[in-house]
């Protein structure tokens, strides 16, 4: 695809110089959100079902509550307006790789658009269990490009922190699939016509995941971490690394550990 | 909805192939030369009966049956669309028309880096694609209605498409824009979804199964409407590298102070996105799809140097757009 910019338009031809100059400012002005455009601060958890990801987030969560943060949770796939179409279409297992993807993007855009850019306007701490990592891995996994899926979700502000929870394959199916919940036909990947098990289906899907999350944790700076670590060492690690991000005289004050049950 | 299933049997089929290597189908340039060589009509003002409702006559049609029975059958290849086209209105000679297609690969937008559908790089296509474009109340409809059946006659089987009219996202789109609260990035992305979905469901198994699909308006609407309401343009070209280059794009351009007489004498009101009431632009509904129609307009102007966009005079009857429309694509189908 070539940039906007590449060619002189033809309504460029026409308003002259002046017009050129002016749909180039109004492409300027277009630019995506960066990180320092905002007071708030976006902090988010990767990793696959069963990685312990979300109880630690609701941690985090308390600890900036306890300690008087303005907080925001928001979690993938949740927004009202989008789900009862994406669930119309999953219940006829008629969504293809790329329309699975753009569902799930109209559903982050909605969210994004609507509450997480807002809200770090508002100078609150976003928490976003999940966020544009999750699409990069699973709809890569379905077969999307890679690149273009970048391109789709360009306009997502850059998270001040990205925690990532690596946790063994197996450790991560023991927890979730000890039970024998039933398993959902996209969650298990079975679009994918992996294996005819879809519990074996659902592990084959997840390991390839695992793959997408480690080939991209270097180039977009995820905090790793071991999720088999006790839940409580693994919530003081991240609870330093997010003291760093607020104010100077607030740092001090700042409890590490939420006494008793908040 | 068992030719829903059907067609989606073949796509999940092609689903199985997503983890093969990653390879690009790439667009490689420049589609044929057309020259607008509408000759000027002789009839009076052409009654203009476009057809708003985002009905799905079309989609639930006889010929949409046979598509999917055509899908069910097999794969798609140049001489599957003679059998699947036989059946149809089409006519006694379409079959040998429909076949004498040539198969060929299809081209994707997008560059050497991304686009196109992955999954979908090993295919073949017999059919062609054809865009009519242009703004509300242009005539798009009433032309895509009067080329459909001088297709058919001439033994064509022929598609239908337009946008919203997905099965699983068309009427959620229709559902959210009564939702006012609803994001400018939010909706774009909605579109892009119901148009991926029609086309890999709908326009790439007719095009596999030989047919003319003639498409409602396509991915130029769509990212027209996006600049408009502030998107970047790159973000837009980006977003749609996954879809297929048309084989002929037609847009009838309309002056808005034309058009506008247009829709009151089809309804006596405005429809409130097609006048961009939700930019902002004025508080007089006249005024703002004036300016807005101008907009858009302007867009299609930029649009029409990228994507090798026909522009045909829409202010002309009917008749008069529709006598060079068929003489440009029968031509073109015939050396096809």
């Amino acid at each position: 695809m070539m940039s906007a910019s590449s060619r002189p338009s033809a309504a460029d031809g026409e308003h002259g110089a002046a017009g050129q100059a002016g749909a180039k400012k109004a492409e300027a002005a277009r630019r995506r959100p960066r990180r320092g455009d905002v007071p708030g601060k976006l902090i988010v958890v990767e990793g696959i079902d069963g990685s312990g990801k979300s109880t630690q987030l609701l941690l985090l969560e308390k600890w900036l509550r306890y300690n008087m943060f303005e907080v925001f949770r928001t979690e993938w796939n949740s927004s009202d307006i989008v789900r009862s179409i994406t669930s119309k279409g999953k219940k006829k297992e008629a969504l293809t790789p790329t329309t699975f993807s753009l569902l799930h993007a109209t559903d982050f855009a909605d969210r994004f658009e609507r509450h997480i850019l807002p809200l770090l306007h508002a100078g609150y701490f976003v928490l976003a269990d999940r966020y544009v990592y999750t699409a990069y891995a699973r709809d890569v996994t379905r077969g999307c490009d890679p690149a273009w899926i970048r391109k789709v979700y360009d306009f997502a502000i850059k998270p001040d922190i990205t925690f990532y929870f690596r946790v063994p394959l197996d450790t991560a199916m023991d927890r979730i699939l000890s039970g024998r919940p039933k398993l959902k036909f996209y969650e298990a990947g079975a679009d994918l016509n992996l294996s005819k098990d879809l519990y074996e289906s659902f592990r084959i899907f997840q390991h390839r995941i695992v793959e997408q999350y480690e080939a991209m944790h270097k180039r977009e700076s995820f905090v790793v971490m071991d999720a088999t670590m006790p839940i409580h060492e693994q919530q003081m690690i991240m609870r330093s690394k997010v003291r760093k991000l607020l104010p100077k005289k607030l740092k001090k004050k700042t409890v590490l550990e939420v006494p008793g049950h908040v | 909805m068992g030719d829903f299933a059907s067609v989606r049997d073949a796509s999940g089929a092609v689903v199985a192939e997503a983890h093969a290597a990653y390879g690009r189908v790439m667009h490689d340039g420049a589609g044929e030369d057309y020259e607008d060589d509408d000759a000027p009509g002789d009839s009076g003002a052409g009654d203009i009966t476009e057809e708003y409702s985002d009905s799905h006559a079309y989609y639930d049609s006889d010929i949409y049956r046979q598509l999917a029975v055509a899908e069910d059958a097999g794969t798609a290849g140049g001489s599957r669309g003679a059998g699947a086209g036989g059946g149809a209105d089409a006519g006694g000679g379409s079959s040998s028309n429909v076949g004498g297609m040539k198969s060929r690969k299809p081209k994707w937008y997008g560059t050497k880096k991304f686009g196109g559908l992955h999954y979908l790089r090993d295919i073949e296509i017999a059919g062609r694609l054809i865009v009519i474009e242009g703004p509300d109340a242009s005539g798009r409809s009433t032309q895509i209605e009067l080329l459909t059946t001088q297709l058919e006659a001439e033994g064509y089987a022929v598609l239908n498409t337009g946008l919203t009219r997905s099965e699983i996202i068309g009427q959620g789109i229709l559902e959210a824009k009564r939702n006012i609260s609803l994001g400018v990035r939010t909706l774009a992305m909605f579109y892009a979804a119901d148009f991926a979905d029609q086309l890999e469901h709908k326009i790439i198994p007719a095009l596999q199964a030989g047919y003319v699909v003639l498409a409602d308006r396509y991915i130029y609407t769509l990212m027209a409407r996006n600049t408009v309401r502030g998107i970047r343009r790159s973000w837009s070209g980006n977003l749609y590298s996954f879809a297929l280059v048309p084989d002929m794009t037609f847009y009838l351009d309309v002056d808005p102070y034309v058009l506008v007489h247009r829709v009151f004498a089809k309804r006596q009101s405005l429809d409130y996105y097609e006048s961009g009431a939700d930019m902002g632009i004025s508080k007089n509904m006249y005024d703002s799809f004036i300016k807005y129609q101008q907009r858009l307009a302007r867009e299609f102007g930029i649009l029409e140097q990228k994507y090798d966009l026909n522009i045909i005079n829409g202010n002309r009857p009917t008749d008069a757009i529709n006598a060079g429309l068929k003489k440009q694509i029968l031509r073109y189908l015939s050396k096809a």
